[in-house]
């Protein structure tokens, strides 16, 4: 091997004085870092991914890890993680796989971005006394209405309301499906939106029956793999989804690797047991919009028009006229994926290079369905790297309806983003399919953490709204009035239609 | 802060403006001498069938040709003039008040314009997005509006209101905060027969003005207020919804409300919620609205403004305060306080 090891990327160390051999780190660590010699703990570095599973678990704080022990010569161009790459695929040959969402040091749009409050013209509105409207309705909703006046003088509606889904909060759990992560993880989130009134996806990998309970809540996906669908599977769904495309890959389709697949998973998907699940990279019935619009018909068809489908693109450069074409279909939302969503498994120069951030995204899609009438037609549903309360406000004031959490979700679950999902190794029980790490998670448990999260972020969407005097989410939906840009360029402020701060 | 006032009388016997003036100058405290207006509706009988344009000038050469101009290519003007002035110690004519009286050609109503009020409303948007100089801010019919930055009772003097009778009054008393000392920022904001007066401040406006300009209306007069002559327009004329109704969709009532409402009477009020969500006015506000048929009046969902109502005969007055009410009509009778969002309507008799 003349290429040689590349430095560790952590180094684990044991403090010995406060170790007290109880072994935890041995049993926790599914990458095997940790072993047993004699009555010593010995460590191998190399295999650790910084998951902090060991960490977590160890009751007396003696594990200590560094990130990137081994300096290399510094470099601007030529940075470690390009020669770790290089050196990586001049051993395999292959496509270098990744996990979670981009990892690349680029500016983040939301961050750049101020809310606004109230002082003495306008009174802020205290949400602990007063009324503060969150809910929200996911669907078509008419331009106009038109009444007509019964006999008895009574005015009555006649325009007739396409099937919405309500929301107690604008935030989802975006589709993340059955293989990519554990049953017990879907459980966790579902009996999380369950008891909120939200929705979360079932990702493109069936519904397991457990799931059952809980399908009121949950929305059903249909990708270009088309696994797991059937009519029943449709029926079950609150609403449908058509993923064309996702943030951490755009133009490719799912890939969940064979190690993923359990019997309980390929009875989901209807698969094999232990085969690669690769989706197309296009759906082979789609191959422009009209085919995409005979589609959302034959699935609203098949579903009685009860249902409210939803088309998920990825947040490419032409992404605003691409919603304004969907919009004219008989799509009920448009669910656009920035290009920091996660995922389970993706190529990593897909994941770290390809589509547009979802602030931009966001701002351009509502700004296109404005200009040509057809922002009533169609719901806009946000993901891609929301991170924070403040993310979700800003994405509604910049125009989205609502916005779908993944990663957030997960971390809410005990992921510490340490991207190797696509090894069915996660120590988590989170992204794995092995009986003995799923079991780690604790569905009740996780569904209080996932709901926990879910609360703080609406109550302080809810204080961040009566701060700047709006009791109603409707008021906040594309007020891009409450945002100032703090360093972007004027081009940036342009598209995104928001004044500087100081302005 | 600012103080407002509506006035109908609903047999349509008409009022001068003396008594209008009085009772805005009585809410000085809500003003700041900034800015003050009136809209006066009936006042233009001998014009009734045409456009009364009101034009803020900044001189009239170039500006002026170029409204001449956009009238001539629409349709016909059949008279025009300065509006008269008094000069005032408190008010420095910055600009040149100017009327038309205008009909558009019917050779020209087509395709997008298919209507009058296409063409007018058309003109009003071009003038004061594109032409340097010139801004109408009053362009309905057999009415007017007064405006000018200074005190009420300089305002009134200055244009000589108490020489226009009118069925409708409105009156603005204004304390600026976002576009002080500017003339087209006073109150009241008109579009064709929509004027509002308004006190408090539209925390919703980014929203509501991305969606009135999603069907072409623009939002040139760098205050709030604006967006709501619009809203009126969008709504209650072209999508013919009754100000019940209009102002169901911009204060509509809380969910927790509309969960107990019986069921036909929730699926219009969720109907109005869904379709019209973008136009929900949120922040402080109490407005009056005057229209071709009455004048409407309404505060935001949690009443964070003042509004009371007075009655008397075929008499409707609301104002900030009881104390302005009582100038206008010291025998007023039936004086109450709206609820939050509560419209209040008062309509002609026929």
């Amino acid at each position: 091997m003349t290429l040689g090891s590349v430095p560790p990327k952590f180094k684990v160390s044991i403090d010995r004085d406060q170790c007290m051999d109880c072994g935890r780190c041995i049993e926790n660590c599914s990458y095997g870092v940790y072993r047993r010699e004699g009555d010593k703990i010995l460590t191998e570095s190399r295999k650790c991914t910084g998951c902090l599973r060991c960490v977590a678990m160890c009751p007396r704080d003696a594990i200590t890890l560094t990130e990137k022990p081994v300096d290399y010569r510094s470099h601007p161009l030529w940075t470690r993680e390009v020669r770790e790459d290089i050196i990586k695929q001049a051993r395999s040959g292959k496509i270098i796989l990744s996990g979670m969402g981009n990892a690349r040091d680029l500016p983040v749009v939301y961050d750049r971005l101020l809310l606004d409050a109230c002082q003495v013209t306008n009174p802020s509105i205290d949400p602990l006394r007063e009324p503060m409207e969150l809910r929200t309705y996911i669907g078509k909703k008419p331009s106009k209405l038109k009444f007509r006046k019964t006999e008895s003088g009574d005015v009555e509606l006649e325009t007739k309301l396409a099937p919405n889904l309500k929301l107690n909060t604008p935030i989802m759990i975006g589709h993340m499906s059955f293989g990519a992560i554990s049953l017990n993880s879907q459980l966790s989130m579902a009996k999380a939106v369950t008891e909120l009134g939200t929705y979360m996806g079932t990702g493109e990998g069936g519904l397991h029956e457990a799931l059952y309970p809980y399908q009121d809540h949950m929305i059903v996906q249909v990708a270009s793999g088309r696994f797991g669908v059937n009519i029943d599977y449709l029926e079950r769904g609150a609403a449908i989804e058509i993923k064309i495309g996702q943030g951490a890959k755009p133009g490719i389709g799912g890939h969940l690797p064979g190690e993923k697949v359990s019997e309980e998973v390929s009875k989901a998907r209807m698969i094999p047991i232990g085969s690669d699940a690769i989706s197309p990279a296009p759906h082979h019935d789609i191959y422009s919009i009209e085919d995409l619009v005979q589609l959302i018909r034959s699935l609203k068809e098949a579903t009685e028009w009860k249902k409210p489908v939803f088309v998920k693109i990825a947040a490419v450069h032409n992404v605003a006229p691409i919603a304004a074409g969907i919009a004219r279909s008989s799509a009920d939302a448009v669910v656009i994926d920035g290009f920091r969503g996660g995922t389970g498994a993706a190529p990593k120069v897909f994941r770290d290079n390809v589509g547009i951030p979802i602030e931009v995204a966001i701002a351009s899609v509502d700004q296109k369905l404005r200009e040509q009438g057809v922002r009533n037609e169609i719901s806009i549903i946000a993901s891609g790297g929301i991170r924070t309360s403040a993310d979700l406000a800003k994405s509604i004031a910049l125009g989205a309806d609502a916005v779908n959490i993944g990663t957030a979700a997960l971390v809410a679950l005990g992921c510490r983003v340490c991207g190797n999902c696509y090894r069915n190794l996660c120590p988590w029980g989170i992204a794995t399919q092995r009986p003995e790490l799923v079991s780690r998670l604790d569905p009740e448990r996780g569904a209080v953490q996932v709901s926990n999260l879910i609360k703080g972020w609406t109550d302080e969407l809810s204080e961040l709204m009566g701060a700047a005097g709006i009791n109603s989410i409707e008021s906040l939906r594309g007020n891009r009035d409450r945002l100032r840009g703090y360093m972007l360029d004027e081009k940036m402020l342009n598209i995104l239609d928001v004044l500087p701060a100081g302005a | 802060m600012c103080g407002i006032i509506g006035f109908i009388d609903r047999k349509k016997s008409r009022m001068d403006g003396s008594s209008i003036k009085a009772a805005l100058s009585l809410m000085n405290e809500r003003g700041s001498g900034d800015g003050a207006g009136y809209a006066a509706y009936g006042i233009y009988p001998e014009y009734a069938d045409y456009y009364a344009l009101h034009v803020f000038f900044d001189n009239l050469s170039e500006p002026k040709k170029k409204v001449d101009e956009l009238l001539k290519q629409w349709g016909e003007i059949v008279h025009q003039e300065e509006i008269p002035t008094t000069p005032q110690p408190g008010i420095k004519k910055v600009h040149i008040p100017w009327r038309y009286f205008f009909k558009p050609s019917e050779n020209l109503i087509a395709g997008r314009m298919a209507s009058e009020n296409d063409v007018v409303t058309y003109i009003v948007m071009e003038v004061n997005a594109n032409v340097k100089g010139a801004t109408i801010f009053s362009s309905g019919k057999n009415m007017g509006v007064f405006k000018a930055s200074g005190w009420p009772e300089d305002v009134a003097n200055f244009y000589r209101i108490e020489d226009y009778k009118g069925y409708i009054w409105l009156g603005h008393n204004r304390y600026p905060t976002n576009s002080p000392g500017w003339w087209g920022g006073a109150h009241p904001f008109n579009l064709l027969n929509w004027s509002v007066v308004h006190n408090g401040e539209i925390t919703s406006y980014g929203t509501n003005q991305r969606y009135v300009e999603g069907y072409g209306y623009e939002c040139t007069l760098f205050t709030d207020t604006e967006v709501v002559a619009y809203l009126f327009d969008l709504l209650g004329r072209q999508h013919g919804l009754s100000y019940e109704m209009v102002v169901k969709a911009l204060a509509p009532p809380f969910w927790d409300d509309i969960d107990r409402m019986p069921g036909k009477e929730a699926e219009l009020n969720k109907a109005i919620r869904l379709t019209y969500g973008s136009a929900l006015m949120n922040g402080p506000f109490a407005i009056v609205v005057g229209t071709e048929d009455g004048i409407v009046g309404f505060t935001d969902r949690i009443k964070l403004r003042p509004l009371v109502v007075g009655e008397n005969g075929n008499r409707l007055y609301i104002s900030s305060e009881e104390s302005a009410i009582r100038v206008l009509d010291p025998e007023v009778k039936n004086v109450y306080t709206p609820r939050a969002g509560e419209p209040i309507i008062g309509r002609f008799i026929e």
